[in-house]
């Protein structure tokens, strides 16, 4: 026995949480191992003066102007994968999402589904890069949810966050605004987000040196909406890629898109996955490139100013707007003939012709 | 990339186009055989830069599209079975059989897993003794070789709890099959250079001599596929019907030997059903008795008796044969879409029908 004098003030829990290695169904019950659990785990990682006041919803004094509001749910598998991870993802991805409306993001919540039996390191891991993402943006998790499913019944873990932000005055940024005529930029090489995924994905494994691009595009548009506050569209090339999003808008807007294959920005790396595995670049995920449809009198300035940001540094103009063919995207090949780019159809397959 | 982007230079692509110019001075039909043929075709929008007097007919060489929905409902019924993993080739869950496809089933709770190789099925039958591992050997000769070598090592090793559902077709019984063909308007084709890579050209000496017709062995590049066009071209222009060899960076007569050897081991040679087509005599690939334990269709009797009929409405063989284009069928656009395909040529985005189908809009909009 200790003979030394009891420290009552001191005392902690005996069964901190350290003591479970894993998250167990108690952590989603509401009681005190989920007190816990956000406590030393979330609040500690996202600690902010939003979050600090713990209540049911939390109160915001948002600054003049019109706010855009937006969510998106993370179920990337595997949760770390080169070049970023699902909680890196889950704060880009709702950040890029207001920044393509040009709001600027203010605060975002995070929603928390656990399978049971994650590992706690793991999940600390991911709450410290979600933090990370978060400082960098600067943007605070205002608000947050934690629940917790049985073995089997989720993937690790699934992270849902919601995003306010704020629209300057006197800028339009919507789907339907591109005209015939306007210039279509691309922000950067495409393609690897998808490509780095699938070189880790369980049976797919093959080496490379390929990145996710994961990344906030906040800055980029800021930077673009320096040059004017006539940008027409802007979207972020996830799922579906450069072809899903340049359909969307086409359809949006009522135009038809014409681009250069040539003119996009790919990786040699991403070239070379994409025909060993029978995959289309246009068609692979991206988590930190944009497409901007801009007035063509402002497409070299806000090139320009895209280059000259970190973010955007192989930006590259790759086609146009046109009257005809509304609703319908194609491109010129790379030996001169031209193509319809359609939407996908639906998962990215491998051929075996 | 190296030894790829060479045979998509727009410089060497204009230059072959001019000199097949020069080399055409009537109307010729052309068919390459191989999907993947296709798809460069439209992928780099090499249709629409040719001479007019050049069409290019869409061939049967597609192995997704022309499995037949019989052997694609048996491989839904495997994969519903709650004892069997089922692995395939990625861009055969797509293929809609009578009632559902494979993402379907997936969705409903099977296990329906994409590989790229058989002998990753096989290692997941390792890693799984308590589950039977069916692979849907599909293909072409060009994957032929790798799904026997599967079976034979599945054998040396004992590794009891893997079976393949076979559904191997081969080049120039389709091609024979086409020759046959009372109203077929090909004047030329264009062989598939992997299927040649592995069988080599000699088996279609033959045919050239039989049905008077030039085959050229022809690539996947644009490069590739204009070099194998003038080819045929300049054959038929001086009236002669030879095989000859455009991609001879990857292909020798005799093709590759072992690859053959093992398919022989494996497999025999079989009367075989095409999606939308019906069955061509002697046109596929079964397990030889020797290897029947493997055989998923003997594993699960009881798949065996299903009996599925083709779409009545599709004439996607007639299609195939380029005897009737898309838009003269009834079904076109209407109970045949590329999301609820009847047959071979709507099933696949390169295939005749799905081309039709999407650049029927760009033409309608007014702009080719």
């Amino acid at each position: 026995m200790s003979s030394q004098k009891l420290n009552l003030l001191g005392w902690t829990c005996p069964v901190p949480l350290q003591n479970y290695p894993t998250i167990v169904m108690g952590h989603g019950a509401g009681g005190k191992m989920m007190a816990d659990l956000i406590q030393h785990l979330f609040a500690a990682a996202f600690d902010n003066d939003l979050l600090a006041q713990m209540g049911d919803a939390t109160a915001l004094d948002l600054p003049p102007g019109q706010a855009a509001f937006t969510t998106d749910s993370f179920v990337v598998s595997p949760l770390f994968f080169p070049g970023g991870d699902i909680g890196e993802l889950a704060v880009n991805g709702t950040v890029n999402d207001l920044a393509m409306r040009a709001a600027r993001p203010l605060v975002l919540s995070a929603g928390f589904i656990l399978e049971e039996g994650l590992p706690m390191e793991t999940l600390g891991r991911i709450a410290a890069s979600m933090a990370a993402a978060c400082k960098k943006v600067g943007v605070k998790i205002a608000t947050g949810d934690t629940k917790v499913v049985q073995k089997g019944h989720g993937d690790g873990v699934y992270i849902n966050t919601s995003g306010i932000g704020v629209i300057p005055k006197g800028v339009s940024v919507t789907p339907d605004r591109g005209r015939p005529g306007d210039a279509l930029l691309v922000s950067g090489s495409i393609g690897d987000h998808g490509i780095a995924i699938m070189s880790v994905r369980e049976g797919l494994t093959f080496q490379t040196e390929i990145q996710s691009d994961t990344a906030p595009l906040n800055g980029l548009v800021d930077a673009m909406l320096d040059v004017t506050k006539d940008i027409h569209c802007l979207r972020d090339a996830t799922r579906g890629g450069l072809a899903a999003v340049l359909n969307e808008l086409a359809l949006a807007s009522k135009v038809g898109i014409e681009f250069d294959e040539k003119k996009v920005p790919i990786r040699a790396e991403v070239n070379a996955a994409c025909e060993m595995l029978g995959l289309d670049p246009f068609y692979v995920a991206n988590e930190g490139k944009l497409v901007a449809i801009v007035p063509p009198e402002h497409a070299e300035a806000i090139l320009a100013a895209m280059r000259a940001h970190p973010q955007g540094r192989d930006a590259a103009l790759i086609g146009e707007l046109v009257a005809e063919h509304p609703g319908l995207v194609t491109s010129r090949t790379s030996i001169g003939g031209k193509r319809v780019v359609d939407l996908p159809a639906g998962e990215l397959l491998p051929r075996i012709c | 990339m190296k030894y790829v982007e060479e045979y998509r230079d727009a410089d060497l692509t204009g230059k072959l186009l001019s000199d097949l110019r020069r080399a055409v001075s009537r109307p010729w039909t052309l068919m390459e055989v191989c999907g993947g043929q296709t798809h460069s075709i439209i992928k780099s929008g090499l249709d629409e830069m040719l001479p007019h007097e050049i069409t290019l007919i869409h061939g049967p060489g597609c192995p997704v599209c022309v499995t037949p929905l019989e052997l694609v409902d048996k491989a839904i019924a495997l994969a519903m079975r709650p004892e069997v993993i089922f692995t395939s080739y990625g861009d055969m869950l797509r293929v809609p059989g009578s009632e559902r496809d494979l993402f379907a089933v997936r969705a409903a709770g099977g296990d329906v897993r994409i590989v790229y190789s058989p002998l990753d099925a096989l290692k997941i039958a390792k890693d799984n003794p308590n589950k039977t591992v069916v692979f849907f050997a599909i293909g072409f000769e060009t994957t032929a070789p790798a799904n026997a070598m599967a079976v034979v090592q599945a054998k040396a090793q004992k590794i009891q709890n893997f079976a393949v559902l076979v559904s191997h077709v081969t080049v120039p019984a389709a091609i024979r099959a086409l020759m046959e063909s009372p109203d077929v308007r090909v004047d030329g084709f264009l062989a598939a250079g992997h299927v040649c890579t592995v069988m080599g050209y000699w088996e279609y000496e033959p045919l050239a001599i039989q049905y008077r017709i030039p085959i050229v062995v022809t690539g996947f590049e644009p490069v590739d596929l204009l070099h194998g066009i003038l080819m045929c071209v300049q054959e038929l222009e001086a009236g002669r019907q030879e095989v000859r060899n455009a991609y001879a960076r990857s292909v020798t007569r005799d093709g590759n030997k072992p690859a053959q050897s093992v398919i022989q081991r494996v497999f025999e040679i079989c009367d075989r059903a095409w999606r939308g087509i019906g069955i061509i005599p002697q046109s596929g690939y079964r397990l030889r008795p020797e290897f029947a334990f493997y055989d998923a269709e003997q594993r699960f009797p009881e798949v065996r008796s299903i009996e599925t009929k083709e779409s009545p409405l599709c004439i996607s063989g007639l299609v195939l044969q380029g005897i009737k284009k898309p838009v003269e069928c009834t079904a076109f656009g209407k109970e045949c879409t590329p999301e609820r395909p009847l047959g071979a040529t709507m099933v696949s985005s390169e295939g005749a029908c799905a081309a039709y189908y999407r650049y029927g809009r760009l033409a309608a909009k007014g702009k080719s």
